[in-house]
């Protein structure tokens, strides 16, 4: 393994990090409003705020500030939410595993649709099914989220009343309600992120078809299944990993939405209460933990093209 | 007889068709390009509902009239009227500025911007090139929504910060697609010559890159037209982004949410403009990147 590449990757994250911790710290700055003030409510007396200041560190210099706050968010202290006065990391924690559970069913759903149907429109272009693949990538680009989490809830729990509408159910207490919970979610994040990585799917095996060694293996006689298989989607493979690692990115975002519409206890619901509720030290966490998981994701994303062609070097 | 003449003399001599601009040559192919054609009418026809929405609309976008509150589709009322008794179809038409407008101002400011550093850090040297890359790798790691929430939190809720907002998050994207054009370009002959005859870097940025980057940026304006008019619908639907009672698409599907069980027009109309909308801009990219660069061409 290229160790060289390997440390320049992990440097080029460690920076990235770092510049989100710091615009994390900034949001805050720049937020107008006394977090000191906010915490305190609306009944408070100027001495009690000026305590309060004092207490949170907001009279330090700005860098000193920045300083402790990333030294405490590298030991996983955000500070205390600003309405509840609980340890924000707490909330970060309790939070986080409905947001992971959407996220893996939603990548594994839109998988599962996406390969079968890029792979089969790639090998017959022009067909039936090759223009219905065509027609719900568009359409899944165009759909707003949140509109396709309603028109779902409509179908399925106002007309058949098979799923609930809303809620979580944690899977510890009982699998089959989570399930329940968490289909309808998990399958609007599934079908978005299908329609994108069909497109590209269906696009990086059309072109690796086309090579010579593909009419090669044909040459040799091996069956249509081993020529894919074993030759089209491995080399096919580098474009896919980029696309379902930014995908992860994009996913991430589109989590935020539906666990808003669906009412998902996770961090994306969380930083819409901590914006609405103005709780700053809750939406610096919860925005941090988020852009930390997508630097992972990509930083992941990089080692596999490394893993998948060892002639990849750093740019 | 100019040289040109001469040419075109001697093609139809030999028989070949006549010749084209470059400009004539990308007409011709976006003309023949069906899909994009398709998203170039459907792109017109929302532009003309948003220039003459209070025209053509049937009723004032808030006029109220509780007596036909929840009336279903009809002749008087198309796409039915809301729990205000508000008629539909002509809030969608109003909306539609709302939407065109937070989508040309909010991808004005990310491709001003985004382009200005993409080409400040390509054609700079590598320190600026690093500096302004690393940003754009750190805005690049919020998820969009979450960062838009995060600028609307400093900015405050409204459609003016949503713009900005939405500004912000698609950024990052035209300074990469800036950025690499701009390091393909800078070594072009053209380029050093201008560089050897002492232009300066912003002459040189100005007068002899920029207008050979400014294809994957066009495409990219197209695109990104269509996830800022998603994203100021998501936004709207949280109730950051048009304050009640101005009709946006967001707005009118988070305001009739309750609704939607007992008057089912009231969340599929809205929802189908946004669709629409946003196939018609897809399209339209499509089309041009096509037209533009044929060897980005999609099989």
């Amino acid at each position: 393994m290229n160790y060289q590449y390997v440390l320049q990757r992990l440097l080029l994250a460690a920076v990235v990090v770092l510049g989100v911790t710091l615009v994390v710290f900034l949001i805050v700055q720049l937020i107008p409003g006394d977090p000191a003030r906010v915490s305190l409510g609306m009944q408070t007396t100027e001495e009690l705020v000026e305590a309060r200041r004092e207490r949170m560190g907001l009279n330090r210099p700005l860098l000193e500030q920045y300083g402790s706050w990333l030294v405490n968010a590298a030991h996983g202290d955000f500070g205390d939410s600003l309405i509840t006065g609980q340890p924000v990391a707490d909330q970060i924690v309790r939070r986080l595993p409905a947001t992971l559970q959407l996220a893996v069913l939603a990548i594994v759903i839109g998988m599962l649709i996406a390969f079968p149907l890029g792979i089969l429109s790639a090998m017959r272009p022009n067909s039936a099914l090759d223009v219905f693949a065509s027609v719900i990538s568009q359409l899944g680009v165009a759909v707003p989220d949140f509109w396709m989490a309603i028109l779902l809830v409509l179908l399925f729990s106002s007309g058949l009343g098979w799923l609930p509408p809303s809620g979580y159910t944690p899977i510890q207490d009982d699998f089959s309600g989570w399930l329940a919970h968490m289909i309808l979610p998990a399958l609007t994040a599934g079908l978005i992120s299908a329609s994108i990585q069909t497109r590209f799917i269906r696009s990086a095996m059309l072109e690796v078809l086309h090579q010579n060694y593909i009419k090669t293996a044909h040459a040799k006689g091996l069956s249509e299944r081993v020529v894919i298989s074993r030759h089209a989607l491995r080399n096919a493979l580098i474009t896919i990993v980029t696309v379902v690692g930014l995908q992860v990115t994009a996913l991430l975002s589109a989590v935020v939405v539906i666990e808003i519409v669906f009412n998902l206890p996770g961090l994306g619901r969380l930083a819409l209460d901590a914006v609405l509720d103005r709780d700053y030290t809750l939406l610096q966490g919860s925005v941090f933990v988020m852009a930390f998981m997508v630097s992972l994701v990509n930083l992941a994303v990089d080692f596999t093209y490394f893993l998948l062609d060892p002639r990849i070097e750093f740019a | 007889m100019t040289a040109n003449q001469s040419v075109a003399q001697l093609d139809l001599q030999l028989g070949l068709p006549p010749r084209r601009s470059l400009f004539q040559d990308v007409v011709h192919r976006f003309v023949r390009h069906r899909v994009g054609m398709i998203g170039l009418v459907i792109t017109l026809l929302v532009v003309f509902v948003a220039i003459f929405g209070p025209v053509l609309a049937p009723a004032p976008p808030n006029y109220m009239s509780f007596t036909e509150a929840f009336a279903a589709p009809s002749l008087a009322h198309p796409f039915g009227t809301d729990d205000f008794g508000r008629d539909i179809l002509s809030r969608i038409m109003y909306g539609a500025r709302v939407s065109l407008m937070v989508g040309v101002i909010s991808v004005g400011i990310a491709a001003t911007t985004g382009t200005l550093l993409g080409m400040i850090a390509g054609y700079g040297g590598r320190i600026v090139d690093e500096v302004i890359m690393r940003i754009m790798d750190v805005l690049f790691a919020f998820p969009t929504i979450l960062l838009a929430l995060a600028v609307m939190a400093i900015l405050g809720k409204g459609i003016n910060n949503a713009m900005i907002a939405i500004g912000v998050v698609y950024l990052p994207i035209f300074a990469r697609i800036a950025r690499s054009s701009t390091l393909k370009v800078k070594h072009e002959e053209f380029v050093q010559v201008a560089h050897a005859l002492g232009a300066s870097g912003p002459h040189i940025m100005l007068h002899h890159i920029f207008p050979n980057i400014l294809a994957p940026i066009i495409v990219e304006t197209s695109l990104s037209l269509s996830f800022a008019i998603l994203a100021e619908a998501a936004l709207s639907f949280f109730g950051l982004g048009t304050p009640p009672p101005d009709p946006s698409w967001g707005r009118m599907l988070s305001d009739g949410r309750e609704f939607f069980n007992q008057s089912v027009w009231i969340g599929i109309f809205p929802g189908l403009a946004i669709m629409f909308t946003v196939m018609g801009f897809n399209f339209l990219g499509d089309g041009l990147r096509d037209a533009l660069d044929p060897s980005m061409a999609r099989h």
